[in-house]
Order: C-alpha cells, then sequence, then structure tokens
C-alpha cells in the first residue's frame, strides 16, 4: 500500500514534467489541438491522483510517508536524497496547487488560442506545476530549493514570455533578480543548518530543533545570535522573495507582464505562495525563534496594508489585482507570524481560489476589449459579459471577506489570530490588517466598479468585438467560483478547530502561541459565524470600503479628482510606489553601475593599467632616457670614466674602507 | 745615477700626460694614439727601472712585449685611422660620436 501511494505521488509529480517535454520537445510534430490535449490530460491526471492521496491522507488518516526514490550525492556523512514527504500538508497542498493548474491549463487553450507561442506556454506551465510539486513534496531542503529555484526560473520564463516585449523583458530579469536575492538567505540557511544540525532531511532537523534552541553563534566580534533565530530569519528572507514581501516585493507587479493565465498561476497556487508554504512547513523551527516571528509579523503587516494602498491608484486591471496579491500574501505572513499556521495555509487555499478567479476573469476581460488592460477604457462591461462580471463578483466579495464567501473565514480567523497573538509586534500587525481590509475592498471594488459599471469609455474599435469568452475561458471561472463560495465555510472547522484537524501535526505550534487553541472556545460553527458578522468590527470596515468605492468612482467620480489634487503629496507617492523602484533604481542599479565605474576608473585605469602595466613600461623608458645621457659617445667621457673608476678603486683598495 | 724614486716620478708624470692627453685632446686622434703610446712607455719605463734596481730581468723582457704589442697597436690604430678618415673626412675625436645614446 505504501508503495502504491509512494508510486502515485512520483506519477502525479512527472506527468506534468512528461507534458512539458511533450510539448516542449515535439514542435510542430504535433498539432496544436493534440499538445492542448495531451498537456491538459497529463495534468488532469495529475490532479485525480492528488485528489486521491488527499483522500488517502487527510480524509483516511493515513499514516506520513517519508521515502527516498534515488540518492543524488552523498559526501562523507551527508546523503541528498530525492525523497518525498507525503503527509498531510503536502497532499493538501499539491491538491490545490494541480487544481489552480489544471484550470489555468484549460484557461489557456482559450486565451492564448492566437499565440505563435502556443506549444512554448503549455511546455512551460507545465514545468512550472511540476517544479511547484517538487517544492511541496520535498522532503528535504536541498530538493526543495530545486523547486524553489524551478518555480523561479520557469517564473522568468513565463514573465517574459513575449520577449519581443521590452517590459516583458525587464519585467522576467526583475523577477528572476528579486528572486535571487531571496534565495541567498534560503542557500545560506541550508548552509547554517547543515553545519549546525548536520543534515537537511527535515524530520532530523526538526527533531534536533528543540535542543538547539538555546545555542548561539558568533556572527559578528562580540555579538552573538541564536542559531535558530539566523536560521529562520534566513529562510525567511528565502521566502520574502518568493511570496513578495515588502521589500523584495517589486518584482510581483512586473510580473504583470505576462500572459494572463500565468498571472494567475503564479498568483495564486505556486511561486507565491511557496515562500508561505515553507514557512509552515519549518514551523517546528520557526516557533523556536520569536525574533524572527515577530520580524514576520512587522514584515506581513506592513505589506498587507501600504501594498494594498498601492493598488488604490493602479489603472491596470491586472496590476490592481497584483497589488492585492502582494496585500492578502502580508496577510497570510501575518498568520504564520502569530504561530496561526493552519490559518496561513488556509488563507493560501481561499486565496488560491478566489485570486485565480480573479485573474482569469480579468483575462476573459481582457480578451474582450482586445488585450486592453486599462480600467479607464473600460467601463459597463456588465451586460456584455454576464459570466465573466458574476464570477468576477463573487471573486471580489471573497477577497473582502464578506459572509459567507470563502475569503470572510480565513482573513477572518487570521485579524482574531493576531488580535490574540502576544508576540511582539502584533499590536502593529493588528492594525495593519484592519486597515488592509478597508484598503482591500476599496481598490476590489474601485476595480469592480471601474470595469463592469459606470458609463462605457472603450475605445471606438473595439466596440463592435465585445462579446462573452469561449466555453473554455469560462468553464475555469465558473469551476473556481465555486470553491471561492463554499471553501471557506467548508474548510475552517477542519482546517483550524478539528482535532485531528485537517493539517493534523505537520503544523507545530507551542503551547503558549497557540492562538487558534483560543479561537476554538468562540468558534460554534461556520454558519453562525457568517450569521454573527455583523456583529465584528472586520465586517464593518470592509462594507465601508465597499460603500467609499462605489462613492468615488460610480457615484461621484469628482470626488476622487478632488482627492488626487488635495492630497496631492499623498498620491504622488502612492504612484510612486513609495520609491522602492526609485531607491532600486538610484542606489541599487545607478549604484551598482556607478560604483563599476569607479572601480573601472580607479583601479582598473589608474592603478592596473597606470601604475602597473603602463608604469613600469614608463618607468624602464625614464631610466633610458636618463640612463642614455651618460652615453655621450665621445671616446674621451669614457676615458675619464675610466679612470675615474681606477682612481676609485685604487682609492677604496688602498683606503681600505 | 739618479734614485729609484726620480725614476718612478718621471714614469708617473709620463703615465699623467698620456692620461691628460686621452681626456683632454678633442681635436686630433692621432694625437690620441701619441697619448696612449706615452702612457705604454711610461709603464715599460718603470719595467727597466724596477728590473734594474731589482735585478731581475724579467723586467725587460716584458718591455720587448710590450713594445712589440705597441707596435702592432700602433700599426692596426693607423690603418683605422686611414679607413676612418675615408669614411668620415675627419678625425676630429668631437665628430666621432656614433656611439652616442
Amino acid at each position: 500500500m505504501d508503495n502504491f501511494l509512494l508510486w502515485t505521488a512520483l506519477a502525479m509529480a512527472l506527468l506534468p514534467l512528461m507534458g512539458t517535454l511533450i510539448a516542449g520537445l515535439s514542435g510542430r510534430l504535433l498539432s496544436r489541438t493534440l499538445t492542448h490535449r495531451i498537456v491538459v490530460s497529463l495534468v488532469g491526471i495529475s490532479f485525480f491522483l492528488a485528489c486521491y492521496l488527499f483522500k488517502v491522507f487527510v480524509l483516511d488518516n493515513h499514516a506520513p510517508l517519508d521515502a527516498s526514490f534515488y540518492t543524488w550525492a552523498t559526501a562523507g556523512v551527508l546523503r541528498f536524497d530525492i525523497a518525498f514527504l507525503i503527509d498531510r500538508l503536502s497532499a493538501t497542498m499539491s491538491m490545490i496547487v494541480l487544481f489552480v493548474s489544471f484550470m489555468v491549463h484549460i484557461y489557456t487553450i482559450g486565451y492564448m488560442a492566437d499565440d505563435p507561442g502556443y506549444r512554448r506556454f503549455f511546455s512551460y506551465v507545465s514545468l512550472f506545476t511540476f517544479a511547484m510539486l517538487m517544492l511541496v513534496l520535498a522532503d528535504n531542503f536541498l530538493l526543495m530549493f530545486f523547486g524553489w529555484e524551478g518555480v523561479g526560473l520557469v517564473s522568468y520564463l513565463l514573465i517574459g514570455f513575449w520577449f519581443k516585449r521590452e517590459a516583458a523583458n525587464l519585467g522576467s530579469l526583475k523577477a528572476f533578480l528579486a528572486n535571487r536575492i531571496g534565495d541567498i538567505g534560503f542557500i545560506l540557511a541550508m548552509a547554517a543548518a547543515l553545519a549546525y544540525f548536520g543534515t537537511l532531511k527535515y524530520h532530523d532537523v526538526f527533531m534536533q530543533v528543540p535542543g538547539l534552541a538555546d545555542k548561539t553563534m558568533h556572527l559578528l566580534p562580540s555579538y552573538n545570535v541564536s542559531v535558530i533565530t539566523l536560521i529562520s530569519l534566513l529562510l525567511f528572507i528565502g521566502a520574502m522573495g518568493k511570496s513578495a514581501q515588502v521589500p523584495l516585493h517589486v518584482w510581483l507587479p512586473e510580473s504583470m507582464e505576462g500572459p494572463t493565465p500565468i498571472s494567475a498561476l503564479i498568483h495564486a497556487a505556486t511561486m507565491v505562495t511557496a515562500g508561505i508554504y515553507m514557512v509552515a512547513r519549518m514551523s517546528p523551527m520557526f516557533e523556536f525563534s520569536p525574533t524572527t516571528l515577530s520580524f514576520i509579523l512587522v514584515i506581513g503587516g506592513t505589506s498587507a496594508f501600504f501594498m494594498g494602498l498601492l493598488a488604490v491608484v493602479q489603472y491596470d486591471i491586472k496590476r490592481v489585482i497584483a497589488y492585492s496579491t502582494l496585500s492578502q500574501l502580508g496577510y497570510m505572513a501575518v498568520a504564520l507570524g502569530a504561530s496561526a499556521y493552519d490559518a496561513a495555509i488556509f488563507h493560501l487555499i481561499t486565496h488560491a481560489f478566489f485570486k485565480a478567479l480573479l485573474f482569469l476573469a480579468a483575462g476573459s476581460v481582457i480578451i474582450a476589449m482586445h488585450h486592453e488592460q486599462d480600467m479607464r477604457k473600460m467601463g459597463g462591461l456588465a451586460s456584455y459579459l454576464p459570466v465573466t462580471y458574476l464570477t468576477f463578483v463573487i471573486g471580489s466579495l471573497a477577497l473582502c471577506a464578506i459572509p459567507p464567501f470563502a475569503g470572510f473565514y480565513s482573513k477572518d480567523m487570521i485579524i482574531d489570530a493576531v488580535y490574540l497573538s502576544t508576540t511582539p509586534g502584533a499590536a502593529y500587525a493588528y492594525y495593519c490588517v484592519l486597515g488592509g481590509a478597508f484598503v482591500t475592498s476599496l481598490y476590489t471594488f474601485r476595480a469592480l466598479f471601474m470595469t463592469f459599471h459606470t458609463n462605457e469609455r472603450w475605445d471606438p474599435a473595439v466596440r463592435d468585438h465585445i462579446k462573452e469568452s469561449p466555453w473554455v475561458v469560462l468553464f475555469p471561472l465558473v469551476a473556481l467560483a465555486i470553491p471561492s463560495v463554499f471553501a471557506g465555510q467548508v474548510l475552517i472547522g477542519p482546517i483550524l478547530f478539528a482535532h485531528p484537524s485537517m493539517l493534523g501535526n505537520t503544523t507545530f505550534v507551542l503551547p503558549d502561541h497557540n492562538v487558534l487553541f483560543k479561537l476554538a472556545s468562540h468558534f460554534h460553527g461556520a454558519k453562525r459565524m457568517a450569521l454573527e458578522a455583523g456583529k465584528t468590527l472586520t465586517f464593518w470596515i470592509a462594507m465601508s470600503g465597499i460603500v467609499t468605492a462605489w462613492l468615488f468612482t460610480a457615484k461621484y467620480p469628482k470626488w476622487s479628482e478632488w482627492f488626487k489634487q488635495r492630497f496631492s503629496v499623498l498620491y504622488a507617492i502612492l504612484v510612486r510606489k513609495y520609491g522602492f523602484d526609485d531607491f532600486n533604481q538610484i542606489v541599487l542599479t545607478e549604484g551598482t553601475r556607478d560604483a563599476g565605474h569607479l572601480c573601472y576608473e580607479v583601479s582598473d585605469v589608474k592603478v592596473i593599467d597606470g601604475v602597473f602595466v603602463n608604469g613600469s613600461g614608463r618607468l624602464t623608458r625614464w631610466f633610458a632616457q636618463t640612463a642614455r645621457r651618460l652615453q655621450t659617445g665621445y671616446l674621451y667621457h669614457y676615458a675619464l670614466a675610466m679612470v675615474l673608476g681606477i682612481v676609485a678603486l685604487l682609492v677604496w683598495y688602498a683606503g681600505g674602507f | 745615477m739618479p734614485s729609484l724614486n726620480e725614476f718612478l716620478m718621471l714614469a708617473s708624470l709620463l703615465f699623467g700626460l698620456g692620461v691628460a692627453g686621452v681626456i683632454l685632446n678633442r681635436k686630433n686622434i692621432i694625437v690620441l694614439l701619441m697619448s696612449l703610446e706615452l702612457i705604454l712607455l711610461a709603464v715599460n719605463t718603470n719595467f727597466v727601472v724596477f728590473s734594474y734596481f731589482l735585478d731581475n730581468y724579467a723586467g725587460q723582457i716584458f718591455v720587448f712585449f710590450v713594445l712589440t704589442v705597441a707596435a702592432a697597436e700602433a700599426a692596426i690604430g693607423l690603418a683605422i685611422l686611414v679607413v676612418l678618415y675615408r669614411q668620415r673626412h675627419t678625425i676630429e675625436v668631437q665628430d666621432l660620436d656614433a656611439l652616442k645614446g
């Protein structure tokens, strides 16, 4: 049985890779239709295998499996295995990843129908899925890092998919570079883990963590740091890169240059959730470092509120959703920091559904508008795109945490968990997530009103072509809308409060930090929670956001103009995205370039070329120039020199000096 | 018979004259050759004088060799001088600076 399950997991991971190879290598041998049939059905099979594993490990409560398929390398006592850890967490996560990926695959058939890079796109998307599955299923740091780098690579390829556009190339490069910074953290964390634990296998590392909780290491002269804190902080820096937390978030909005299906995949199920998943997976380590948890709270809170604010001034429909992803990832990070790992995964799951839905719906709008993404040129689309409109509304309501949609449960739980958390920084994070709730509904409904309501501001050229998208586009929308409505109420009990909970003991919480346990006494079922939402502050905050959005965009659009002028400084700051990009451009990019110039001009041109190369040449020449004056060519000068020499020698000899 | 010292003073006087001739002479290369001869003769005088006063004939025999070499040297020197004159139409020492760096 165990063997069978292992092979199932392996097949689940490798089927998308097979799809990649078939779509990527066969080229024009296979027709477009055949290509997408093969790739989509492979991912579909993979999804059903994931469902089966979910059933076995989560519903039937099978014991976790941890087995090696292949030993990649051994060095002394170190062993690097290609090994899977299949337990409740990884089974759940694989299912979510494959569900969203499957939907995106189907959607791609419609969205990329006219693209010359059709097969290439399928190849990449499948590779993305494969890399993410490796990351999720890994049972050691190194294999996770393989998947980690895999999604990094494929995100680079996909963001730059339309490689003839300069913005796409720059965006992909930015994503790649920002991720590399995070990866440095991950690599250093792996090195530190190897140094102190002597192994990279999760299980073995986590066993040793409690024993090493008080161990410190000498980092700088007269500065000791706890080993666990150091490792977990470095890991979180990796997570900041992948999960786009401040200040490494800059790549995520640029990733909008890629095709919309890939935005959905990056933002919903793969890539950005990798960091959150990783921290949840490593919870037995993070729990022992309150410092890191505080750091996560502060970073997460900042991302949740301030990145959400940026979405309010964006006009590109995809960018609004992209900033919303940043903000929602901030919520997840806050949940991690408050030790509510289950809540973070819960929000990750609901977010995967409604964010993929929002992106795909936005993509459907973009198809209808002939690849116009500017919301100023949309408006009044509701009656033309009824299905898209309806699904977008569902996604928006879920995102804004309106009961009984999925986002309500997960987000409310995070806010409550932070409220109860005693980790330093929780108070700041609490106000951030509360403010974030207002901002979320403000920007979401601003986008909704600007796109689907208000007067029609279309280009005359597209006016005649606006029609609802084909069924391959609509099917994923509907399929994602259903869990966006129901996932919250179905999952909240099992994932947070049941014994054993859906994730079981795969996440680890110290008794002191267990906020979810405290929350359990207030929880009386999903239905009652939704009915009593009117008594909670967060609900009214979210509602006020929606009303504000309605007032400012639909009812009195002049107000927002007035606001812009009245608070022009604030507006400018938001449009400049707090200057992160400017900072990166001026300090990092140009700073590096200037430093390069300085090195070139001073050390290379002046020191190496000037002093060493040309300098030695010049010295020789100067010496020769000077010495040649002695060579007058006159015989009597030589004779004189000779006589003087003899005299000198004689004096020296006779004088005995 | 003058004393050894007087002879040696004569020889060093001749030697000094020869060296001064070599160094100070800027004009004629023949004078330079003559100065060289003078130096050799001063040395020869030393040989002879020491030979006499030390009762050792080796010095006088050595003089023969020196004279022979000096004669050969003068012959070669003059021959070179002739060729040089043909080439450069001058034998002024000051003009002979082909080795100038």
